[in-house]
């Protein structure tokens, strides 16, 4: 069963920190990923550019609507995600808790719809 | 007359029922679904055509019947579809739900573990354990929570789906997470308890009902996990409580303290029984937050009158316990625990300190408590204050007639006092 691993951090404490914290946490990140491609668990993950980034579109009577940010402004912000592929929520519970941001931020656990 | 027969049979064998078809289907939403059916069509069925010989064998047999057909409606979702209906089909035909099964301690402890899930939602987790494990009905869990039926039952629905949608697993924890899970299945039982002992909206002071069923579950929980010192503390910590259960109010329903209860109607046999539990927990040298509370319930339990009571050791409980285990209901408790040992001033100093961090600070008890030290240390105008404070935020009737009659017992000030 396929579970997205939302990311959420606070970007404002991400963007203080020092080049040697940032390398430490990559670092981090990059162990953590090999270590899903080695569990063969690994179907996709990417690091986001930060809110002041986003874009949201509404279509509203056929007209579509753009406006600067993202849907819900919030004190964590969607920063980066995984999708894996692992038997049960106990293991994704077991994965999201090694993700590095969940030491100081916190990680969605969504399942994915079956529709096949 | 046949509704309640059923109603004592769901009780009886609805959990082991419900564990055998979700051991072989594999899906407890479709399992949990397809038991309700089974008895609905038990309660349409049997007046007219006698209850079978077997009623369990006859109940799972319609289940399991029921189950196939959700599944093979579904059967697009599953990969290996028809062979796992073949299956149970064949699993039909030789179903022995008389016989013993061995699988069934483990089942069970699945069960509690699923029902237990972190994932679900507290109130979730508590009905969904009620219901499963203790076999109560939704219109009786809507009962004992003062909630509508429908709240009950879409609470239990939701979680059912959260089941199957997140497929939170049937399955005992492993040992990297099986403390912290445990946890959860503890402060659930310990909730249910507390429902039964305190109940906030209920006229009456305990739902002995929920207390019972709470006990029945630390008793199941310490018979398949006899190794885990917590699970033994709380049972003891239940039975210390349950022992005084007749004692807690007077025959018209009034509030009796811990101070003023007839010691001789307690249950002694139940008090040594919960004190040999405590000293095997004890003795497995793995303490934990349970085991210090039921450590002080004993100090409670065992002082032959309230003089007795060994405060001070009481005291030193609570800090042991406040180091696993800090919420402001226990630092109110280790405050009073300070008082009584002999720190009045200290104690009250605490409690104060309490009221302005706030958290407590609309509690009713922390107010109650208050005022009973300021009674003890000699200032009347004082208690009378914090009787009043407890009595605007007090709900449940029997504690608001017991503080009615405290504030009424207090010194009347004198004409032209100087505090007013």
């Amino acid at each position: 069963m396929e579970y997205l691993l939302l990311i959420y951090a606070d970007e404002k404490a991400w963007s203080t920190l020092s080049k040697d914290e940032v390398g430490q946490i990559m670092a981090a990140y990059g162990t953590y990923t090999q270590e899903l491609i080695a569990a063969g668990v690994m179907r996709g993950g990417s690091e986001l550019a930060p809110t002041p980034t986003a874009t949201t579109v509404r279509v509203r009577n056929g007209k579509t609507l753009t406006t600067d940010g993202p849907f819900a402004e919030t004190k964590e912000q969607l920063g980066g995600y995984y999708l894996i592929d692992v038997p049960n929520l106990d293991e994704a519970i077991k994965w999201a808790a090694k993700i590095p941001s969940a030491a100081s931020g916190s990680v969605e656990i969504r399942p994915q719809v079956d529709n096949s | 007359m046949f509704a309640r027969a059923l109603d004592e049979l769901h009780r009886r064998s609805g959990a082991r029922l419900l564990a055998q078809l979700i051991r072989r289907i594999g899906r407890f939403d479709v399992a949990e679904d397809a038991l309700q059916d089974a008895f609905a069509r038990a309660l349409a069925t049997w007046p007219a055509q006698g209850t079978p010989a077997n009623p369990e064998g006859w109940l799972m047999r319609v289940a399991l019947n029921r189950a196939i057909d959700q599944l093979r409606h579904e059967r697009l979702q599953l990969p290996d579809g028809e062979a796992v209906l073949a299956a149970l089909e064949c699993g039909v035909a030789e179903l022995d739900v008389a016989g013993g099964d061995a699988h069934w301690p483990d089942e069970r402890l699945k069960l509690i573990f699923t029902c237990c899930h972190p994932a679900l939602a507290p109130a979730a987790q508590v009905a969904l354990s009620l219901r499963t494990l203790c076999g109560l009905t939704t219109a009786e869990i809507a009962r004992a929570f003062v909630e509508p039926e429908a709240t009950t039952a879409q609470k239990l629905v939701r979680a059912q789906r959260k089941i199957a949608a997140a497929r939170i697993p049937y399955a005992v924890p492993g040992a990297e997470t099986l403390q912290e899970r445990l946890a959860t299945v503890l402060a659930v039982i310990y909730f249910v308890f507390n429902e039964g002992y305190a109940a906030s909206a209920s006229p009456a002071l305990m739902r002995v009902d929920l207390c019972e069923e709470a006990i029945r579950l630390g008793d199941l929980l310490a018979e398949l996990m006899p190794g885990e010192p917590e699970v033994l503390g709380l049972q003891a910590l239940m039975a210390f409580h349950h022992a005084r259960r007749a004692t807690r109010s007077s025959p018209e329903g009034e509030l009796v303290t811990l101070e003023a209860q007839d010691r001789a109607r307690w249950d002694a046999g139940a008090i040594a029984a919960a004190d040999a539990v405590l000293k095997r927990a004890i003795a497995m040298e793995r303490p934990g937050p349970y085991q210090y509370q039921a450590a002080i319930a004993a100090l409670h339990a065992k002082a032959a009158c309230a003089e007795d009571t060994d405060w001070a050791q009481i005291a030193v409980l609570y800090r042991a316990l406040q180091v696993h285990l800090d919420t402001p209901v226990i630092d109110l408790n280790a405050a009073v625990a300070l008082a009584m040992a002999g720190h009045l001033e200290a104690g009250l100093a605490r409690i104060d300190a309490l009221e302005r961090g706030g958290a407590l600070a609309r509690y009713h008890l922390l107010h109650a408590a208050r005022a009973d030290l300021l009674r003890r240390a000699g200032r009347p105008a004082e208690a009378r204050a914090a009787y009043g404070r407890a009595l605007t935020l007090v709900q449940n009737a029997a504690e608001r007639a017991y503080l009615e009659r405290r504030l009424a017992a207090l010194p009347e000030p004198h004409a032209g006092a100087a505090h007013p």
